[in-house]
């Protein structure tokens, strides 16, 4: 479970977020909407500790994430697991090195572990046989998949997804849905997704989160997104034609 | 006022990369892989630069004393004494900033505008000294070996350079070298030598780790690299003439 209180993010005295509070919930799959430049991205960098909160707290499972002490802040960030909009893996390092980072870093694994380990997150993700490929060999589709891979090497309990279907076509992007719907019940962990699908809120959803302006606009289930009189939110639902 | 940001900044970036590494093997593994690449890599230019280096200060040398009352051997002291003193560490160093500053820079800015540095921040991992400290302490290892290597590489340049256009033999050339060496030289050109690398790495790794934008902002961050580590040799330079001659 993460819980955030009252948290807060400025930019050159520009309020960007404003007295957030949630909880998102174990084994479920959280959504944050919002349109772009409401701040969503900016509190998802928040939750991962690459940036400081101004006020407030967040909180791991009643472990409050402290940014003055790095090691805390590390020991937190090892049961994390990103995937980012821009997939972020290394380019210069094949997929089997992709994934077997973590593992080397911080696994005592031998190689023929972690060469085992690859294969089934690899396979998990339905990806084979493309160990000694490098990201640029991969499509938008594959280099995700591997994203999510890399994310599970490790048994992570909380799952991170920055716009996960960001430039996939329309079946791919339910693929990715699937799998990470897959993954977060088979893991049993907290997963939380930045994104602007609709689609993927009604598929996938179980807690929905409505940035809007730096604030937390709504939060309720899927089945509550459409009966909502929010003004905001539907207007964000009706931009997106699925009602 | 941004000089000041910018450099506490800077301090306050070296300051986060020291810590314990996560893993020593790894940690090894990589510095290894970065002596290769600052030091092996730029072995090509650090050879022609040399060479040419000692060659032409050689003739040069040898034009200005024209006298029948300096004997040639004074050419070999001249070489010997300004290549261990200045040229050998502060040339190689001002060419290296460009070599080494630039692919410092923009690698390192390619993999903050890619996420990558981010990527290693959420898996709990120290990106400043996971992927700087490595290249700073193969900085001060291999730029001290290749200032050395330039040495030995620019007096022979010299020597042949006298040899084939007949200014001075090699003999006179090594009596001139040895008569003027005293260790207390070669103490000033490696005590340059390891500031530069300093200099080079640190700096470079710095404008390259904090990339903001996109493939323009590498370029810049790269440029911006070798411009300071530049400016900064240069500046070193004089303090270190000031204050150990």
């Amino acid at each position: 479970m993460i819980e955030l209180k009252e948290v807060s993010k400025s930019f050159n005295n520009k309020e960007v977020l404003k007295q957030v509070s949630t909880v998102f919930e174990t084994g479920k799959i959280n959504l944050v909407i919002g349109a772009s430049g409401s701040g969503k991205s900016v509190l998802m960098r928040l939750m991962v500790g690459l940036l400081k909160p101004d006020t407030g707290t967040i909180s791991y499972d009643k472990r409050i994430m402290d940014f003055t002490d790095y090691d805390q802040t590390r020991e937190i960030r090892r049961d994390i697991g990103m995937l980012f909009q821009g997939t972020a893996l290394f380019n210069s390092s094949s997929v089997q090195e992709n994934i077997e980072f973590p593992l080397k870093m911080f696994t005592t694994m031998n190689k023929e572990e972690r060469l085992d380990r690859v294969n089934f997150c690899l396979k998990r993700v339905n990806l084979e046989n493309i160990n000694q490929k490098f990201p640029a060999e991969l499509s938008g589709g594959m280099k995700k998949r591997v994203g999510i891979a890399r994310a599970i090497a490790l048994d992570i309990k909380y799952l991170f997804c920055d716009e996960p279907n960001s430039g996939l076509d329309p079946i791919t992007s339910r693929l990715i849905d699937d799998l990470i719907k897959e993954i977060t019940a088979e893991f049993k962990i907290t997963t939380i997704i930045n994104t602007h699908d609709m689609k993927t809120v009604f598929d996938i959803g179980d807690n929905i989160v409505f940035i809007y302006d730096g604030l937390k606009w709504w939060e309720g289930s899927k089945s509550d997104v459409k009966n909502s009189n929010n003004d905001e939110l539907q207007l964000f639902l009706n931009a997106s034609y699925i009602i | 006022m941004s000089f000041f940001y910018q450099f506490g900044r800077y301090l306050l970036f070296l300051r986060s990369m020291f810590t314990k590494p996560e893993k020593t093997n790894i940690f090894f593994e990589r510095i290894f892989t970065e002596m290769v690449a600052i030091g092996i890599d730029s072995l090509p230019i650090v050879i022609l630069i040399s060479v040419f280096q000692g060659a032409v200060t050689t003739v040069q040398s040898a034009y200005q004393l024209v006298s029948a009352i300096i004997p040639k051997s004074t050419i070999g002291m001249v070489v010997s004494d300004s290549t261990m003193l200045e040229l050998a560490p502060t040339i190689t160093c001002l060419v290296l900033a460009g070599k080494v500053g630039s692919h410092i820079a923009s690698e390192l800015g390619t993999m903050r505008i890619n996420e990558e540095v981010d990527a290693l921040e959420v898996m709990g991992i120290n990106s400043a000294s996971f992927l700087v400290l490595p290249k700073i302490i193969s900085g001060l290892i291999m730029i001290p070996l290749l200032v050395i290597i330039s040495i030995f590489l620019s007096l022979l340049g010299g020597i042949f350079a006298g040899h084939y256009s007949g200014l001075l033999s090699a003999s006179e050339f090594i009596k001139g070298a040895r008569e003027s060496f005293i260790f207390f030289t070669l103490q000033v050109a490696l005590t340059k030598a390891f500031t530069y690398g300093f200099i080079i790495t640190s700096v470079s790794s710095f404008h390259g780790y904090y990339t903001q934008g996109g493939a323009l902002e590498v370029g810049e961050s790269s440029t911006k690299a070798v411009v300071y580590s530049s400016v900064l040799i240069l500046l070193s330079d004089y303090l270190l003439a000031e204050l150990l001659l």
